[in-house]
């Protein structure tokens, strides 16, 4: 009875918090159905700006260049991390491995700036033109380490008497890795791959940098385009942007729900067979 | 073993070209003036020079005072929702607007807060009248800290579920108020998530420059924003780079302030 009073200050106080959050999101949105030209005043419903949006031939390359990057550079990061967590964990020394997973958090915990000009540093020392490649291999590089944040837990999980059994019965390396090791990670490889996908498609400070002229991806586009004040096209850009967000956090949910389901499955499995 | 060095070569190319060349190449660039020349004058120029000096202090503020609204703000929200019935469903919501692409969210505000933005109106109506909101410091901060927030929430809520409960039923039964028992029991024991919270914003909040540019108007300097007008506008790498090592030199003080004390628990005080 006593803590009644308490708990709805607290229910108010988290709903300000939420409306907060939310607040611009749904300004953004409701804006882009505006008839008129501002964020001011809702003069009427319009599909309008969508229409400019899919005719906007410049914007929709610069989506499917933002796509190809992000869907790319998280493929080789994924490849690179994966195969770096199963070095990692191979090493026999503690301070080694300590030692490498200090140098992989560099990227992790430097700030945007700072990767973005020491990136360009780097590319105009070795003459790597600006544009598609350097944005592609900046992306790659600063989602190498979550990938491995995301894999080396999994890897460290898995017990080593499932590998000693795949050699006792004959398997070779190869066969050991692609059919025991990499099944048992497949999680935290999935995981590690969406990190790095959304990680390059929320980048706007390292692309600034390395970018040059020609090479564009949305997060540029935008900040060029809100340096000259309000577009609605922009609005209604975001909104589908919101509903992708959307549906990629569902389906991150739904992946670790399934996930989480599978492995209680097998526990359950393995129980029954234990108990029999 | 073979199989070892071929699962790493990548993986330590990867190390070599993208972590220790580039941090190796911004120190070394701090060391050259505009016309290419070796030289220590960038950082005599940067301790002597009031400008520079004044910025860092004025970045460093800057980025304390959005480090303590986010966490006067977040404490109280990660606490709520550890309490709440779907609680991983509500962490879930919090986190959804990290989601959504940080200029997109700077973008709303450039709307909300103009001259005859929603916010403007809304003071009109309760007879306040219109002000200057965009372009000012106050707008900067309230920006910076909305984005920082989710942040600073996630490592707190952590914390505060890893908590064994029975901890704070003890206290309380000790006969401990509920304040003594959240300064004395919880607040302690949740002491390394607002660590990582602190460190997750404050770094950030040193190099925002997207923001100050859009929201600030160009009135707030973070150092983040002197590294981007040095490499991008002006093109003095060399200036650009030593303010980076300052920048880097300022994330491991912080990283050092807030690191994770291990061997504390066991204490007897």
């Amino acid at each position: 009875m006593k803590r009644d009073h308490p708990i709805r200050w607290s229910n108010l106080y988290l709903l300000l918090v939420f409306i907060v959050l939310y607040l611009p999101i749904i300004y953004l949105i409701i804006y882009s159905f505006n008839a008129g030209d501002t964020m001011d005043r809702i003069t009427g419903f319009s599909w309008r700006h969508y229409l400019t949006l899919f005719a906007d031939t410049r914007m929709i390359s610069i989506v499917l260049n933002t796509v190809i990057i992000a869907v790319l550079s998280a493929l080789l990061a994924t490849i690179i991390g994966t195969f770096g967590a199963l070095g990692i964990d191979q090493l026999k020394k503690r301070s080694l491995q300590n030692g490498i997973l200090s140098l992989n958090n560099v990227l992790m915990v430097s700030p945007d700036v700072i990767i973005g000009a020491s990136f360009l540093i780097f590319f105009t020392f070795l003459g790597v033109k600006l544009g598609f490649g350097s944005v592609l291999l900046s992306h790659i590089a600063f989602s190498v380490p979550i990938v491995v944040l995301m894999v080396l837990p999994k890897i460290k999980d898995m017990s080593q008497t499932m590998i000693d059994a795949a050699y006792d019965l004959g398997a070779t390396k190869w066969q050991t890795l692609t059919r025991v090791i990499l099944p048992a990670i497949t999680p935290g490889i999935f995981a590690g791959y969406f990190m790095a996908f959304t990680y390059s498609l929320d980048d706007f400070a390292v692309t600034f940098f390395v970018t040059g002229n020609g090479f564009s991806t949305l997060s540029v586009e935008i900040y060029s385009r809100a340096r000259q004040g309000i577009d609605l096209e922009v609005n209604a850009l975001s909104t589908l942007m919101f509903l992708v967000s959307l549906l990629l956090v569902g389906g991150y949910y739904l992946l670790n729900r399934y996930n989480e389901k599978k492995k209680i499955h097998r526990a359950k499995a393995s129980q029954e067979v234990d108990d029999a | 073993m073979k199989s070892k060095t071929a699962y790493l070569t990548p993986y330590f190319l990867w190390i070599a070209l993208f972590v220790i060349a580039p941090m190796a190449l911004i120190l070394y660039q701090s060391f050259f003036s505009i016309t290419g020349h070796f030289t220590f004058g960038n950082y005599e120029q940067y301790l002597s020079s009031g400008v520079y000096l004044k910025m860092t202090v004025n970045s460093i503020w800057y980025a304390f005072i959005i480090t303590v609204l986010a966490l006067l703000v977040s404490y109280p929200t990660a606490y709520l929702i550890n309490h709440l019935k779907n609680k991983q469903l509500w962490l879930l919501l919090i986190i959804l607007p990290t989601w959504i692409n940080l200029l997109l969210k700077t973008y709303a505000f450039i709307g909300l807060f103009s001259q005859n933005g929603s916010i403007n109106d809304f003071l009109r109506f309760v007879g306040l009248g219109s002000h200057q909101i965009l372009f000012t410091d106050a707008s900067f901060i309230f920006v910076a800290t909305y984005i920082e927030i989710p942040f600073m929430i996630l490592p707190i809520f952590n914390a505060l579920d890893e908590l064994n409960p029975s901890l704070v039923n003890a206290s309380r039964d000790l006969g401990a108020s509920a304040w003594q028992t959240f300064r004395r029991v919880i607040f302690p024991l949740t002491m390394p998530g607002v660590k990582a919270g602190v460190q997750a914003v404050f770094i950030p909040s040193l190099s925002l420059f997207m923001i100050t540019r859009l929201i600030g108007g160009n009135r707030v300097i973070t150092l983040g924003t002197a590294i981007e007008e040095h490499f991008l506008v002006t093109q003095n790498w060399g200036m650009g780079s030593t303010i980076g090592v300052i920048l880097i030199l300022a994330m491991f003080v912080v990283m050092f302030l807030t690191r994770d004390r291990k061997n504390k628990g066991g204490q007897i005080r």
